[in-house]
């Protein structure tokens, strides 16, 4: 089970892109998801799902993240998530980089 | 029941007057005459030059219920608007409807007005900022009318639009009601979409803060319609009415998709001596102006004229002779304002000359090319420029439903996808301009032919095009971006969106929030 | 024969233009983490370049990665994008056939067991790289093409970069002539200034009268200036159409000898009119075709 240790970013706030915070959660909060986006109402859902698959995959249990998107690709959100955990500490699984 | 392209129109809606389903770009032929405004009569020693709004409000006199209209000439530095609704509010006035050629971010006031009931209804062709977001959130309790700037024309030749009186924010003024664009500080060049207001209005009020002597030269309005001149102190900002140089677009996407509209254009064949067109003023249109340039300089064509929202970059090709006129219903920036008042060749006209569907000729009519924008399209061509991808109105057709309906090829230029959204939809969330009269898209992976236009789709492939099926075009930004889920509406009818010929061709409902 | 006509690079941190590379019809896009990126983002683009070689379509462009030079982060670099399957990694900075052997070594590590061979392109950017040019183009069979990067070289000879170009010569000469000996491609430095269209058709056309056989790009824009010069003329075509018929017509009559308009047709020029019709066929630019 991957953890973090400290508060990362990855990302940026241009159109396309998707801005990642990650922050530790408590143990048992599982995964808190706080998103903002300009196709909200389109990829909502979809983003979180993303969010959501990355986590699991790299095992991570508790952890708040907030993701202010500018309408990127599933593949540039799974990128900048990547880039955050490992900015915060953890420790990835190969296959997924 | 549902109109010709598909979507389901009330029989009626509480404050809009008997609603004709669209039927067809060209299918109504209306029978009827003109509207006729008021008569009037001035005897030598009058004076049309009042002190205040307030005065011309009790002259007039303005009353509960009236249509006060307006033009958007000075853009988001607009400062008439405000002006006049603060004096009705000011007066007591109530239930007042709003006919305003297009609303913008400045004109946010308008949202108190109508919570104070000073303003019960807005008529108008385009709108964005705060007062769009308030109508898509249910401002009104009576939907808006939103109209092509030719079916504005339309709507005030044929009485549908009737206007009590007419400001007229006017950059320059003589005292006895003569008006032009081009001079003083606010200064915005054509004055075009004012002259239905000005013909058929029952009062015109001209606003200004700069005097010139009579006669005023040259006359873009003349005294014979105008009844009032009110002096004020300023009429705008003119940082918000012309823009510095209108620069072409850097992002390579953007230019990718103008150059394959350029070659679009050429493989139609229509660049050619005499060529007409237009094309807006943003993003990958003014790109393909660029780009159809160059192609007229290799070839040598000399166009006809070039019409709609004048740039620099028009103002340019008219200087180098690539065309021979200027055909300028609105003027974008300081090159603009410069030309039309020093070139006979530049051309001042009015909504009706542009794109008025019922008089005896208008000027999209003798379009070769036009290049459009779009929010969304359909897979059957049928293109939303009213709501965005919140599904709050953040437009209107302006000129696009008329500039398409005219011209012999129309050319939307869009990225397939907007960061991550798709271009091409099912059904668009608003139709604003029907499918019948879009004949190609553009987008930066592949171009796509209207079925209609299967002579187009057999030049574009003998030139090397990349021509897709729409539903191809669609697949692959789906593929790319996932399918978007549909926005979600309230019931309310917030906007009904007329076509130039003044059927309904959607509404707008409301969002959430 | 792969097509590098043009070599366009698209900043390794940018979602955008990453998901829209491949629509401008380049031969190649290079994902470029090197130069475009900032130190800080190193890692980020990482991630990104990876899931955009694993998710997104560049249609018939050759994906290539620039990775970080031998002495910063191309270790970790090659672990982490090779195993994503570009075509081909763009080597920065490469001096001498032992930084090729090192960065082949590292490939061989990251590639999966079922996977195409990462190809190598060699970018030679300093004086030394042009001294040791022949070496590099041979040092290993992945190695399928030289490009020239003469912003940092002319740096390195203490000499200005001029839009003539006159100080890189020499570096352009040998890149070719090395690259030519080893049977791989040469591929020419990019011409910097984007709005400079006159300028970049000139410095093109100078590029293949030389002998390269394509060119770096740094802006979407320059893409089809650069194909136009690449692509053969039609007068190429229909001379090396000549060629072959003449070439036939003597086999036919037993002749050993084959002559066009008075000159004899030898073996090199056989070659020459071979490629040009294998281009001109590949780019859909023969008679009859679209």
């Amino acid at each position: 089970m991957a953890s973090i240790t400290k508060t990362a970013q990855a990302g940026t706030l241009e159109s396309s892109d998707v801005m990642i915070t990650v922050a530790p959660g408590n143990q048992g909060s599982g995964i808190v998801i706080e998103l903002e986006s300009i196709v909200l109402a389109q990829y909502g859902e979809d983003i979180k799902i993303i969010l959501e698959k990355t986590m699991k995959e790299q095992g991570v249990t508790d952890i708040y993240i907030k993701a202010v998107d500018r309408g990127a690709l599933d593949c540039t959100i799974c990128a900048r998530t990547l880039a955050a955990l490992s900015r915060a500490g953890a420790v990835l699984k190969e296959a997924i980089i | 029941m549902k109109n010709a392209i598909g979507r389901e129109i009330p029989e009626a809606i509480s404050g809009i007057a008997a609603i004709k389903p669209f039927s067809g770009a060209f299918a109504i032929v209306p029978e009827m005459t003109r509207q006729a405004p008021k008569v009037k009569t001035i005897k030598p020693a009058d004076r049309k030059l009042v002190d205040s709004l307030v005065e011309v409000f009790k002259k007039i006199p303005v009353t509960d219920g009236m249509t006060l209209s307006f033009h958007h000439h000075f853009r988001n530095g607009d400062g008439v608007v405000n002006m006049v609704l603060a004096t009705a509010a000011q007066l007591g006035l109530k239930n007042l409807t709003v006919a305003l050629s297009s609303v913008f971010p400045v004109h946010a006031p308008i949202i108190e007005h109508v919570k104070n009931g000073v303003v019960t209804g807005l008529d108008t062709n385009y709108m964005s900022g705060p007062v769009a977001q308030a109508v898509s959130k249910g401002l009104f309790s009576k939907p808006v009318v939103l109209r092509t700037h030719g079916g504005r024309g339309r709507a005030i030749e044929c009485g549908q639009l009737k206007i009590d009186v007419a400001f007229i924010a006017a950059p320059a003024a003589d005292e006895y009601g003569n008006l032009n664009g081009v001079e003083g500080p606010a200064a915005c060049g054509s004055l075009g979409y004012a002259f239905p207001d000005a013909q058929y209005a029952d009062y015109v009020v001209a606003v200004t803060d700069y005097l010139g002597e009579y006669p005023l030269s040259p006359i873009s309005i003349s005294q014979t319609r105008v009844d009032y001149v009110v002096k004020v102190e300023c009429v705008g900002d003119p940082k918000g009415i012309v823009s510095g140089t209108t620069r072409i677009t850097k992002d390579p996407v953007g230019l990718k998709i103008a150059e394959t509209a350029a070659k679009v254009i050429q493989a139609t064949g229509l660049i050619k001596n005499g060529f007409a067109f237009q094309t807006g003023a943003g993003g990958a249109s003014l790109a393909t102006a660029a780009f159809v340039r160059k192609m007229m300089e290799k070839d040598s064509v000399v166009g006809s004229f070039a019409l709609g929202g004048i740039t620099g970059y028009m103002v340019d090709m008219l200087e180098s002779g690539l065309f021979k006129k200027l055909i300028d219903v609105q003027g974008f920036d300081l090159e603009a304002i410069r030309s039309l008042a020093t070139n006979p060749n530049h051309l001042e006209v009015g909504a009706d000359f542009y794109a008025s569907p019922f008089n005896a000729g208008c000027a999209v009519n003798q379009l070769d090319v036009v290049i459009l924008g779009a929010t969304e399209m359909d897979t059957d061509f049928n293109v939303n420029v009213v709501t965005g991808s919140d599904g709050v109105i953040m437009g209107g057709s302006g000129g696009h439903a008329d500039a398409a309906a005219g011209a012999k090829v129309t050319i939307i230029v869009a990225n397939l996808l907007r960061g991550r959204l798709p271009i091409i939809v099912d059904k668009v969330l608003t139709a604003t301009t029907p499918g019948e009269t879009i004949d190609v898209l553009v987008t930066e992976r592949g171009v796509a032919v209207n079925p209609l236009r299967a002579d187009l789709k057999e030049k574009f492939l003998a030139a090397g095009l990349p021509v897709k099926d729409i539903q191809e075009l669609k697949q692959l930004a789906e593929k790319i971006a996932g399918a978007p889920k549909a926005v979600k509406t309230g019931e309310k009818i917030v906007a009904v969106v007329e076509y130039r010929d003044g059927t309904i061709i959607d509404v707008v409902r409301q969002v959430e929030g | 024969m792969d097509l590098r006509r043009s070599m366009l690079f698209i900043p390794g941190n940018n979602p955008g233009m990453l998901q829209n590379g491949g629509v401008f019809g380049a031969d190649s896009v290079i994902l470029d983490l090197e130069d475009a990126v900032a130190p800080m983002e190193k890692d980020a683009a990482r991630f990104l370049v990876a899931q955009a070689l694993r998710t997104v379509d560049y249609g018939s462009s050759e994906t290539v990665v620039r990775i970080n030079p031998l002495d910063t982060f191309a270790a970790v670099d090659i672990k982490a994008i090779v195993p994503c399957c570009p075509d081909a990694i763009l080597v920065p900075k490469v001096e001498s056939a032992a930084d090729i052997h090192q960065v082949a070594a590292m490939i061989a590590a990251a590639e999966k067991p079922d996977q195409t061979p990462v190809k190598i392109i060699a970018l030679l950017e300093t004086p030394c790289g042009i001294v040791e040019a022949y070496q590099i183009a041979k040092a290993d069979p992945r190695v399928v093409a030289l490009a020239l990067g003469a912003e940092d070289y002319t740096a390195g000879l203490g000499a200005m970069r001029t839009k003539e170009g006159t100080e890189i010569f020499t570096a352009r000469t040998i890149v070719i002539n090395a690259a030519a000996a080893a049977n791989v491609q040469s591929i020419d430095t990019p011409y910097t200034d984007a709005n400079d269209e006159e300028g970049l058709l000139a410095d093109t056309q100078l590029a293949k009268r030389l002998g390269f056989k394509g060119k770096l790009s740094i802006n979407p824009r320059q893409i089809d200036v650069i194909h136009t010069v690449f692509n053969p003329s039609l007068n190429d075509i229909d001379w090396a159409q000549q060629v072959i018929h003449a070439i036939r017509k003597a086999e036919a009559e037993g002749s050993g000898v084959a002559s066009l308009n008075g000159k004899m047709v030898d073996l090199p020029i056989v070659n020459r009119a071979e490629r040009i019709l294998h281009l001109a066929e590949l780019l859909g630019l023969m008679g009859g075709e679209k």
